[in-house]
């Protein structure tokens, strides 16, 4: 499995360093939607309390959408996908590297999304980095491990830009919560640590829930 | 991959396929062997892909069943894929990436271990050793065939399953494709492909399957005068 994951992360980043195209209409959408909200609620210099933490996942969250349809796009342009799910490897391997590639691509969109938000909302994100860490990864994994398996199954739905959307923000209400009030509770001085520890160990426990069922239901509905 | 999956004849037993009320597929029986090369003919909308795409274990069939030698498709393990060659409608390449890279990221995923001298060697077979390093979407449609057919080739399938292999190739590459398709033959695959191009598949052909409307109409072995026979099962009556 470790293989062949690593095979579709390499060969997905490989085509994103070619095009460009996640990377750059991921990060302009995101950074618009940052720039948006700034420019709306900040006032001389700060921002609304707490408003910080809800920006920057709304904005995680949308690029998010954006980067899951489009990196199942390129999958669908050529039926490519029908041909990694020819392989002779576990079907749920697919999945890993399918996840692993947006995980990356979205972890690359928060490193400059987290600094532009501190400074924006002028919010102290960046002053306890191992939580903050913490809180991001858990919350992204989550988001994109339901999302992954929405994208591949919406992958030859006629209206999968509209339908993806509308299925992932849902399910993925737990984790905008956990991630947002995590990242609320970050931001408290002095940070609330015991909110934190609370909420990543709630984020860990959705992470495992989600991938394990994307896991386990990957093989059969990709089958038919 | 283990010598166990290996076998020597696929059995297609009665085997249809309904899309909600809509029969794609209607109790269609037939045995591809090794070293054969089975035609799947009728027109669009007759099920050929269908069956591919059964065949091929992307599928399930709503009724019926399919044998790859003794292992029953249902429930088969993940490694019979690695047994058998796809060449889809869609190429199944990605633009992104030139050639060599494809063909080795294929190899790669079907375990082999020498993927870049799989590549190497595909490259070749394909003529296109000299521009293995383009990216394929800088290429033409018949250049980018030749790639896809030695993507599917390229872990040396037991069962070759092809959509309409000489959609897009010129004369010249239709010839290069049916002497590898008979070179793939004496190796002992089993071929099952589907055509329109019926010119091309007399004479190439061991067993022609003739379907209309998701029902085999027709079958002949070592078919002869294909384009009359072709005409005469999708004009007469149906034989199941």
């Amino acid at each position: 499995m470790i293989r062949v994951a690593w095979l579709i992360l390499r060969k997905d980043l490989t085509v994103e360093v070619r095009s460009k195209e996640i990377v750059y209409t991921t990060l302009f959408f995101a950074v618009s939607c940052v720039l948006v909200f700034a420019f709306a609620l900040v006032r001389e210099g700060r921002g609304p309390e707490d408003g910080a933490a809800g920006i920057l996942w709304i904005a995680v969250m949308f690029a998010g959408n954006l980067a899951l349809g489009r990196t199942f796009e390129r999958e669908r342009q050529s039926e490519t996908l029908r041909a990694l799910l020819l392989a002779p490897a576990s079907r749920p391997a697919v999945y890993v590297g399918k996840l692993l590639g947006i995980l990356v691509l979205l972890f690359g969109a928060e490193l400059l999304l987290v600094p532009l938000v501190a400074l924006l909302f002028q919010a102290r994100l960046l002053s306890h980095p191992f939580w903050l860490t913490a809180i991001m990864t858990t919350g992204t994994v989550g988001f994109a491990a339901v999302g992954t398996l929405f994208a591949a199954m919406l992958v030859r739905a006629r209206s999968r830009d509209v339908m993806l959307p509308i299925l992932l923000y849902p399910m993925t209400i737990p984790v905008m919560i956990g991630g947002v009030r995590g990242t609320v509770a970050l931001l408290q001085s002095p940070p609330d640590t015991a909110s934190v520890t609370m909420w990543i160990g709630l984020l860990v426990c959705m992470d495992v829930v989600f991938v394990t069922i994307a896991l386990w239901t990957f093989e059969p509905l990709m089958t038919e | 991959m283990s010598p166990s999956l290996d076998f020597d004849r696929v059995t297609v037993d009665e085997v249809s396929r309904h899309f909600g009320r809509r029969r794609a597929v209607s109790r269609v029986s037939f045995v591809a062997p090794r070293g054969s090369v089975i035609g799947l003919l009728g027109p669009n909308g007759a099920g050929k892909s269908t069956l591919l795409a059964m065949l091929a274990t992307l599928l399930r069939p709503s009724g019926g069943s399919i044998r790859y030698g003794t292992i029953q498709a249902a429930g088969a393990p993940p490694e019979l894929r690695g047994r058998i060659g796809v060449l889809g409608h869609d190429l199944f390449l990605y633009p992104e990436l030139t050639a060599r890279e494809n063909l080795a990221f294929f190899a790669g995923l079907y375990g082999r271990r020498d993927a870049d001298d799989a590549a190497r060697v595909a490259l070749t077979r394909a003529g296109l050793a000299d521009r293995g390093d383009d990216l394929v979407s800088g290429f033409s449609r018949g250049m980018r065939q030749r790639v896809a057919l030695e993507r599917a080739l390229i872990h040396e399938p037991r069962l070759a399953l092809l959509d309409e292999p000489f959609t897009g190739l010129d004369e010249s590459s239709t010839r290069a494709l049916v002497t590898r398709l008979q070179g793939l033959r004496e190796s002992g695959a089993a071929i099952v492909l589907a055509t329109h191009d019926l010119d091309v598949a007399d004479g190439l052909l061991d067993e022609a399957i003739f379907l209309r409307e998701g029902r085999m109409v027709d079958s002949l072995s070592r078919p002869e005068g294909l384009r009359a026979a072709y005409r005469r099962a999708m004009t007469g009556p149906s034989r199941s």
